[in-house]
């Protein structure tokens, strides 16, 4: 950006600066402290000035939206065109309730759905499940079977709303309802838009909700790849999840290092199966998290890109521009709510949301202020919905490209998450890869170190977090929480039995036992699948052939 | 109690809550604070606790739940403990835990609730004085 005599006058000025002003203000009256660190613990400097950046080069690191290396943004004209898809992650009780909910979301002006599931249906066990107890329609809703999905999207016709579902290890099977349900509506597939998660590794690395073995869970997540982009063209068939990664206390640069080497593991396991990698790589999608410290998000947002397309075209060797793009939804930090003064997390989200629009998100999430209390009230979520149409409308972030570009400061951060994005992709290379990694432990115990370092940091007050450490009051205890209905347990209980005990049992017998043999066969599934659910097949029948199959994963346990 | 002896604590994970960053990060603390832990990992059922409690003869069990499945999970651990005799156990519990709950798990024989920006010094201090002597 700057030649050489630029570069060295700038220089003799700072040292000038340095020299006449600045270290007589120091001696006047001392910084806050001796070393200035963002919320990942990484130094931050007094000033940053061209000498920064001094071998950045525009047209190499930066380009232009919508084309290479993608720093700037996957489409040519952003938010201009139009803003992120504002999804808010919901879903409690039962299916009715649920689809309540989303009605509601979709009256205010949401523009797509995203489905939270319970926990059993996550982890792929029906409601009366003896480990579900307790669980059903708590952090999501409960779907059993096939007339579930139905009352969940009941007036909701699914080529008119995009859908995202938070779904890993049974992926195939919640895809393949509803792709039923579409099959209902006499929707065909490729009028379908969404998204599921299908993002095993990091369940097993830190979100807990596996069932089977790395190597076969794999090789589901590879079957729904294969199926969307063969049958359901617009379907996102991955979403790449370092949200989690960051919730359970990694650094920034943390975050896009193993969400990308979970990617890169994820692709050569399409390329191992014979895919071609212009065909299924451009609906790969991603999710992060944003925490509060704006600038150090949006750098890691245009170093994933970067670092992204890179790995995209150099190792795998995709071609199409589609394949290079890192497109990504963005979560605002559950982790960095308070259960303290909560409606200051209100502006917490605030921060993030606009972290996110300024990094250049597809689409996004922002929490409700009482999430560290329970789960969102509905007035909680329409002001967090609120939230991102006043970042969208008011804050003029969506009004010009990657505004932040050329900052010093940015483009110095921007060049140095994606230097520590290649470091750590280097040492996963060396160590034998992604799964390698996972399996000594090595990824895991990374991030429980920041998480470590992170809580010290709290205790010691060298970190202020407003209402823990700093500024707390005493506060009447929350009024006005959410509560999710007991009973919704032993009405699923109930309704199981109902099910079980009406449909053909025959034709769900034969579409088991094929599910059991495609498995076992080493063939695609999803066409099993879609049968068995048809044959209203509970999601814990449906599991269960796999645990016979594949058996169940037992996590080596590190702290 | 035998003095020399070290405090041995189990840190639970009850139902099917993956939400285990408190759970890792307090082994660690335990740990540094001279305690044995023994962490269970994810998807316990409360016979399981019990029996891991029993089995390593723990003078703690820690439960972790940010799932809200607390109200029927803490409670049955205490009547097993009761049941098996093994009600000198101090019991803990952390999480997403409403006010308003605090109240009915306490009566059910939890010792102490720690939510959500608690230090854990506090934690620590709170085992030592009222684990078992």
């Amino acid at each position: 950006m700057f030649d050489k005599d630029a570069l060295k006058k700038i220089k003799t000025a700072q040292d000038e600066w340095e020299k006449q002003i600045l270290d007589k203000a120091l001696v006047r009256e001392k910084e806050r402290k001796a070393v200035f660190t963002s919320i990942s613990g990484e130094p931050i400097e007094r000033l940053y000035t061209p000498l920064d950046v001094s071998d950045f080069d525009y047209n190499d690191q930066l380009g232009y939206p919508g084309g290479y290396p993608f720093t700037r943004g996957v489409q040519p004209t952003m938010y201009r065109g139009r803003f992120w898809t504002m999804r808010q992650y919901a879903g409690f009780g039962s299916a009715r309730e649920s689809n309540a909910r989303y009605r509601y979301l979709l009256e205010q002006g949401q523009t797509g759905l995203s489905v939270a599931f319970d926990l059993p249906t996550q982890a792929g066990y029906d409601s009366d499940h003896p480990l579900s107890m307790g669980e059903v329609g708590k952090v999501g809703v409960a779907i059993d079977y096939i007339g579930d999905m139905r009352v969940l999207f009941d007036k909701i016709p699914l080529d008119k709303v995009t859908t995202s579902m938070t779904i890993n290890a049974p992926a195939t099977v919640l895809l393949a309802m509803y792709l039923a349900i579409a099959d209902e509506q006499g929707i065909s597939y490729e009028k379908l838009g969404g998204t599921v998660q299908n993002d095993i590794l990091k369940e097993i690395t830190v979100r807990g909700q596996y069932i089977y073995p790395p190597q076969p869970s794999m090789k589901l997540t590879v079957d729904l790849i294969e199926y969307c982009f063969k049958n359901v063209p617009r379907w996102n068939s991955i979403s790449i999840s370092g949200y989690h990664i960051r919730e359970a206390g990694s650094t920034a640069a943390q975050e896009a290092a193993f969400t990308i080497a979970d990617g890169i593991a994820y692709v050569q396991a399409c390329v191992e199966r014979g895919l071609t990698v212009d065909k299924f790589a451009p609906r790969l999608s991603f999710f992060f998290n944003a925490f509060t410290n704006v600038v150090e998000e949006v750098a890691k947002f245009r170093a994933a890109r970067r670092v992204w397309a890179k790995i995209m075209q150099e190792r795998f060797g995709a071609k199409d521009p589609r394949s290079l793009m890192l497109r990504f939804h963005v979560q605002t930090g559950g982790v960095t709510l308070t259960a303290q003064q909560p409606l200051n997390n209100i502006i917490r989200v605030t921060l993030q949301a606009y972290a996110a629009a300024l990094g250049g998100c597809q689409s996004l999430h922002t929490n409700s202020y009482d999430e560290a209390l329970c789960l969102p009230t509905e007035q909680a979520v329409t002001v967090a919905l609120r939230t991102q149409q006043i970042v969208a409308e008011e804050s003029g972030a969506a009004d010009s490209i990657d505004p932040l570009a050329g900052s010093y400061m940015v483009e110095a951060l921007t060049d140095k998450i994606e230097k520590q994005i290649n470091d750590y992709l280097e040492k996963i290379d060396r160590m034998g890869g992604t799964l390698k990694a996972i399996e000594e432990n090595y990824i895991q115990k990374e991030i429980q170190q920041s998480s470590y370092r992170f809580q010290k940091e709290i205790e010691t007050g060298e970190r202020v977090y407003v209402g823990i450490n700093k500024y707390t009051m005493e506060e009447p205890p929350p009024a006005n929480l959410l509560k999710v209905d007991m009973k919704v347990g032993e009405m699923e209980n109930e309704k199981l039995r109902k099910v079980r005990a009406a449909r053909d049992a025959k034709k769900w017998g034969k579409a088991l036992e094929n599910l059991k043999q495609v498995s076992v066969a080493g063939q695609n599934v999803m066409p099993a699948v879609i049968e068995a659910v048809k044959a209203e097949a509970t999601i814990g029948e449906i599991c269960n052939v796999w645990r016979e199959v594949y058996g169940e994963y037992k996590p080596k346990q590190s702290f | 109690m035998n003095k020399d002896r070290k405090i041995r604590i189990v840190l639970a994970k009850p139902g099917l809550d993956g939400h285990d960053r408190g759970a890792k990060l307090l082994a660690r603390i335990f740990m540094e604070a001279g305690m044995e832990v023994i962490y269970t990992g994810l998807r316990q059922t409360p016979e399981m606790i019990v029996a891991t409690a029993r089995q390593e003869d723990a003078d703690v069990i820690g439960l972790s739940s940010l799932s809200g499945v607390h109200n029927y999970f803490f409670p049955r651990v205490m009547e097993l403990l009761k049941e098996k005799s093994m009600d000198d156990v101090l019991v803990v519990g952390g999480g997403i835990i409403p006010d308003e709950d605090i109240v009915g798990l306490k009566k059910a024989g939890i010792a102490a609730i720690f939510g959500p920006g608690t230090p854990t010094t506090e934690i620590v201090e709170f085992i030592r004085a009222n684990v078992r002597k």
